[in-house]
């Protein structure tokens, strides 16, 4: 089946086109790395994806369709910058909090959730943290209270921005060994990723993203020398050396 | 503890924007009934309490200018215009014995019996709403994008914490004024913050924190005549805030050094630092 359907997907930022008419379709059960180069439009599919930023044109299209209450299908694992750590609560409230969109409306969470939620601490190595507060957590730490949080929904489609940028290798570990698991469970996850050598072996597709859409395909097809040189090089031509070279 | 909501979402400001926009609205309430029912003095305050408010977040939507900024404009138009127009009220007539200068710095001794009921029951509106949605708040504080995720609408309850901030402030500012009603809402929030680290404690606590301040500090201005009671709330609330700094067993001054001297916890504090 089919996961996400994307279709003609623009999306602005101030007055600037940030994406332009992207159109891809992603299988269930992929591991997709997006990349590109700063300032690509990464997070701004995402966020336009899920709904979370404006979009100027495109359709999207979940599991075909066939899904029923969507938001416990879909999981996001923002940038760690999103949010203000030194709010007061603990580790295992916040990863509690990604069962609150299951939870009644005036139900308060229980054992049941708690327990779930320590849980999905344990797949992040985070469960001897769980009363910690989340103000003392380090970066790699905080990352993966973020993963656990989503991991607790059991949802069927991960969206993650950036798990990997500036953690610890403990961290890098556990985030693969959690990607691994949703694979292997035949879940479908998107990852935004910088580090193009690692890109190989964490992922079984690739998503070339510069604004618009380079390619997108299984990673030893797409995951080419021609097709990064027009991911990253392409912009700098565009950004017009040539019309520099004509005005000198 | 709308003052702890507007705290974690970083807009200590905002309430004090509110409630000083809230002035205009009084007095043009007044200038255009004729009277001074209290009633009618509070819708008009919360107008244009309200009316500043999606004006702050329209300039900082629309334009590049940044929040604070906004506010700043926002407070000083509106509070200008309070005071031009008071003056305009005292002039014609009736306006300086209809007390409405006790709208700029409060005058708790002017409220009579039915000004308490409608308090209480603000009072309790605002913890059953609190208590009622706690889960929601949590999350549309921490994280409202994740909010709107699960299916939380992020927007809906900002709407609700702006309506709710807004009725709080006019019913607020006959007690305070205009000027301290500010210091009314952030002061307990913060000091209840080096109490605790669970937002539900933090909820309670600067409630009571904020009770216990009201309550001195109208005992101390009544003790005499002609003392305003704001100024007095806002100073016991302070001296709370003070103590609450030096000594708050979670965030204090005292303990955190007293904690980082020993070895093990010093270690743990340096570790967490890394995150920030």
């Amino acid at each position: 089946m089919t996961a996400l359907t994307v279709k003609n997907l623009s999306s602005a930022y101030q007055k600037k086109i940030v994406l332009d008419s992207l159109t891809f379709s992603i299988e269930e059960g992929t591991l997709t790395g997006v990349v590109g180069p700063n300032g690509a439009g990464k997070s701004t599919m995402i966020k336009a994806i899920l709904g979370l930023q404006p979009k100027m044109t495109g359709s999207i299209e979940f599991f075909n369709g066939k899904l029923k209450k969507l938001t416990n299908h879909l999981g996001y694992v923002p940038q760690r910058g999103a949010v203000d750590w030194d709010f007061p609560t603990n580790v295992l409230d916040v990863v509690t909090m990604g069962l609150y969109g299951q939870i009644g409306w005036f139900q308060y969470p229980g054992k049941k959730h708690r327990q779930l939620a320590f849980e999905a601490l344990e797949k992040v190595n985070m469960a001897e943290y769980a009363n910690r507060q989340i103000s003392q957590l380090s970066g790699g730490q905080q990352q993966r209270v973020f993963l656990a949080r989503a991991l607790v929904q059991d949802a069927d489609l991960y969206f993650m921005d950036e798990p990997f940028a500036g953690v610890d290798a403990k961290t890098e570990k556990t985030i693969i060994a959690v990607l691994k698991e949703l694979k292997s469970k035949g879940k479908t996850v998107l990852v935004v990723h910088h580090d193009l050598q690692t890109v190989p072996a964490y992922f079984d597709h690739v998503l070339l993203l510069n604004k618009q859409l380079i390619a997108y395909g299984p990673t030893n097809e797409t995951f080419t020398k021609s097709f990064l040189k027009k991911t990253y090089g392409g912009e700098i031509h565009w950004m017009g050396s040539d019309q520099f070279v004509e005005s000198l | 503890m709308v003052g702890v909501m507007s705290n974690l979402r970083q807009q200590g400001l905002m309430s004090d924007a509110i409630s000083h926009a809230a002035l205009p609205g009084v007095i043009l309430a007044f200038l255009l009934t004729g009277e001074k029912q209290l009633a009618v003095l509070i819708i008009g305050a919360g107008i244009s309490g309200l009316i500043a408010a999606f004006f702050i977040y329209g300039i900082e939507q629309s334009t590049r200018i940044k929040r604070d900024a906004a506010m700043g404009i926002i407070l000083s138009v509106f509070f200008g215009g309070g005071i031009m127009l008071l003056s305009i009220a005292n002039r014609t007539g009736g306006g300086s014995q209809s007390g409405l200068d006790s709208f700029i710095f409060g005058q708790a001794a002017s409220m009579v019996r039915s000004d308490t009921y409608v308090m209480g029951g603000l009072a309790l509106l605002v913890m059953v709403l609190v208590f009622l949605f706690y889960k929601q708040w949590k999350v549309v504080l921490f994280d409202p994008q994740h909010a709107n995720m699960m299916g939380i609408h992020a927007h809906l309850f900002s709407s609700l914490y702006t309506f709710l901030l807004v009725l709080v402030i006019v019913i607020g500012i006959q007690a305070v004024g205009v000027i301290l009603m500010a210091a009314l809402l952030i002061i307990p929030a913060l000091s209840a913050r080096y109490w605790t680290h669970s937002l539900f404690f933090l909820f309670l606590l600067s409630g009571f924190f904020g009770g216990f301040a009201g309550g001195v500090g109208t005992l101390i201005s009544s003790s005499e005549s002609n003392l305003p009671t704001g100024p007095f709330i806002v100073v016991t609330s302070s001296s709370l805030f003070l103590i609450s700094m030096i000594f708050g067993v979670k965030k204090g001054l005292i303990p955190i050094k007293r904690l980082s001297r020993g070895t093990t916890v010093l270690s743990e504090r340096t570790s967490g630092g890394e995150g920030k």
